[in-house]
């Protein structure tokens, strides 16, 4: 379910419709996603919750142009995904989605300013612009001080906020982030999930995957999978202003 | 995403490993290295063999006497075998049957040991002959003179001597007009040859050269000639030259079977041939062994290309999972490819170069600049060979098959 005050009055951020993953052949098949359709709004902050094995991993890769869908249609903020080539999809995950994985993902033996200024870089940002940009990425997230540590000499909560200035600075028009707090202790956690209230705050869409309750209900809409299946889909009352 | 960049890429790459880098450079500059080296020794012993028989003469013609043989050959050929004489030397400076030669001069080879006081020394060549003897064999004077025709007419104990004889019997002092003792006969230096250098297996200034008529009466004997040399007037008329020496020494030695001679005559020519096709055989194993050495070089970058895009799938994962384009991948690995084996193959050069400049086996390389161009021409090649296909393989990968690579 939508947020009335978002929903009709402006284009999708995310669409997708007749979602299918599967997975071996014949008798053999596996649904990871059984037939999914979801449309989420710029703006808003959607938990997608579900147990293991209930397809919420395949949707988010899906989302995130990481992996293919074998059926079913899907729009990035209007641009149709599903038929693009490798060169295109490129772009579109470098401009258009921020991701944050559980496991960090940082360049080992490389700094944290140059792990956050790869994405710049391959988009072919001029370096002075780039190096700006990196260094406010990294003063949102907090770690204006350790930018010059690479990823082992950081703690897990420091990597994680190095990824999400990673996926920031780019300027995405969605953050999607994997199960971000699994890998983190419950301090950090709370520091990141604030990071996130202040990220969404600021407008953007964010979009996250958990099986931790206290994580999705800091979101504003909360999404329930099983089975490869939506099972259920509702506003988060006490979040939504 | 600008090439600059992608080339920094590759060398932060390529300094994560340092260890693996150095060994896989080390691997194609020694490859590369023993391509120009080898190909240089080869190079170098054919053009040793060249100056050796340069130094011979050139335009000449050897006439030696073809004593011994195998089997019904040489019993064919029985008494009628006649040694080369004076005579023979004689009926070849006929103007009119051999207007092709421009002279001739017989040799009489004998072995002795040669005295000043207590230095003794044994030189390699001993030949009794005529003044002719000097321009036909490419001998020229340092000091001193030649002897002369009346010398040979006159039988006088004159000697010319080589510069390692010199050395051995007077040190440094001048031999001009000193007497030595060769085979106990006494024998007065008029003049020295230049230095000839040695030819790999005889030293060329290992050397006496006396009038004929004083070797033969004094250590040889008049009986039987050890060769006679014979000039031509040019390059281009040796094969008529060859044959008027044929058409002479056949009637000369009454000889009725001209596929059964008693003498043989060498040439120039034909020695050079043999030589150069020997050296050139030389040149090519030399060649193979070091191309196979260029080989396992380029196996070594394929190989570690392979481990270094295993290793890093997942970064190549988390590296396209934040826009990297499958091009700039695949350009940063070749790139890397092409950094180890240029890197390498650069070093490979300069070590080549340093490594010719030392005599190898006695042979003093020389640089084959095509073997240069080959090398490191092959090296890169191989590197963005072998290195491209790995590389492909991992910039195709779906960034969630590589993120998911542990």
């Amino acid at each position: 379910m939508v947020d009335p005050t978002l929903e009709s009055t402006t284009q999708p951020i995310i669409r997708v419709a007749g979602a299918v993953k599967r997975y071996g052949e014949g008798d053999a098949a596996i649904f990871a996603l059984a037939g999914v359709d979801l449309t989420i709004y710029p703006g808003e902050y959607v938990a997608i919750m579900g147990p293991s094995g209930s397809g919420k991993s395949t949707l988010m890769n899906i989302l995130g142009a990481l992996d293919n869908m074998t059926k079913g249609k899907y729009f990035l903020d209007g641009i149709e995904i599903d038929s693009m080539d490798e060169n295109a999809l490129s772009i579109v995950r470098g401009r258009k989605i921020g991701f944050i994985f559980q496991s960090f993902n940082l360049i080992p033996r490389t700094t944290a300013l140059a792990n956050v200024e790869l994405p710049l870089a391959y988009q072919g940002i001029k370096k002075d612009e780039r190096r700006k940009r990196a260094l406010k990425a990294l003063d949102v997230v907090g770690l204006s001080e350790r930018i010059d540590h690479e990823p082992t000499e950081l703690s897990g909560g420091q990597q994680q906020r190095v990824a999400v200035a990673r996926a920031l600075a780019t300027r995405p028009a969605l953050l999607l982030a994997d199960e971000p707090t699994g890998a983190l202790d419950s301090k950090s956690t709370q520091d990141l999930l604030d990071l996130f209230d202040q990220i969404n705050n600021a407008g953007r869409t964010v979009v996250v995957i958990t099986h931790e309750d206290d994580v999705g209900s800091r979101a504003k809409r909360v999404v329930r999978m099983r089975d490869g299946l939506i099972i259920s889909d509702t506003l988060n009352k006490g979040r939504v202003a | 995403m600008n090439i600059l960049e992608i080339v920094r890429f590759a060398f932060r790459g390529l300094g994560t490993n340092k260890l693996r880098t150095a060994l896989t450079t080390l691997g194609i500059a020694i490859g590369v290295a023993s391509v120009i080296i080898l190909i240089a020794v080869g190079n170098g012993s054919s053009k040793q063999i060249q100056s050796s028989i340069d130094r011979l003469g050139t335009n000449t013609i050897t006439i030696q006497a073809n004593r011994g043989g195998f089997g019904r050959q040489a019993a064919s050929r029985g008494a009628s075998s006649k040694p080369l004489t004076v005579a023979d030397a004689v009926a070849l400076s006929d103007p009119i049957k051999a207007p092709d030669i421009k002279q001739v001069a017989p040799v009489a080879s004998a072995t002795a040991t040669c005295t000043n006081g207590s230095n003794t020394s044994t030189p390699g060549t001993f030949n009794g002959t005529w003044p002719a003897w000097f321009e036909a064999s490419n001998t020229s004077i340092a000091k001193g003179s030649y002897f002369t025709n009346d010398d040979v007419v006159q039988g006088r104990r004159v000697a010319v001597i080589g510069n390692t004889t010199a050395t051995d019997l007077f040190g440094t002092q001048s031999p001009i007009g000193q007497e030595i003792r060769c085979g106990g006969i006494p024998f007065t230096v008029i003049g020295t040859t230049t230095v000839k250098g040695s030819s790999g297996f005889q030293d060329g200034d290992s050397l006496v050269v006396a009038p004929l008529t004083a070797v033969q009466r004094s250590l040889t004997g008049y009986n039987s000639l050890q060769s006679i040399v014979v000039e031509a007037k040019s390059a281009k008329v040796q094969d008529f030259a060859q044959t008027e020496i044929n058409t002479i020494m056949d009637a000369q030695h009454k000889v009725k079977n001209t596929s059964n001679r008693d003498y043989r005559t060498l040439n120039q020519a034909s020695l050079l041939a043999t030589s150069s096709s020997n050296s050139s055989v030389f040149t090519v194993l030399l060649g193979v062994v070091a191309a196979i050495s260029l080989l396992v070089g380029g196996i070594g970058i394929t190989n570690i290309m392979l481990v270094t895009v295993v290793e890093r799938t997942r970064e190549i994962g988390i590296r396209k999972a934040i826009g990297a384009p499958k091009g700039a991948i695949l350009s940063q690995f070749l790139i890397e490819a092409t950094i180890l084996s240029l890197v390498g193959g650069g070093i490979g050069v300069i070590g080549g170069y340093i490594g010719s400049h030392f005599k190898i086996i006695g042979i003093q390389p020389v640089i084959v600049p095509a073997s240069v161009l080959l090398a490191s021409g092959v090296s890169v090649l191989i590197g963005l060979f072998f290195g491209s296909y790995p590389a492909s393989r991992a910039a195709s990968l779906r960034p969630i098959e590589a993120l998911r690579h542990e």
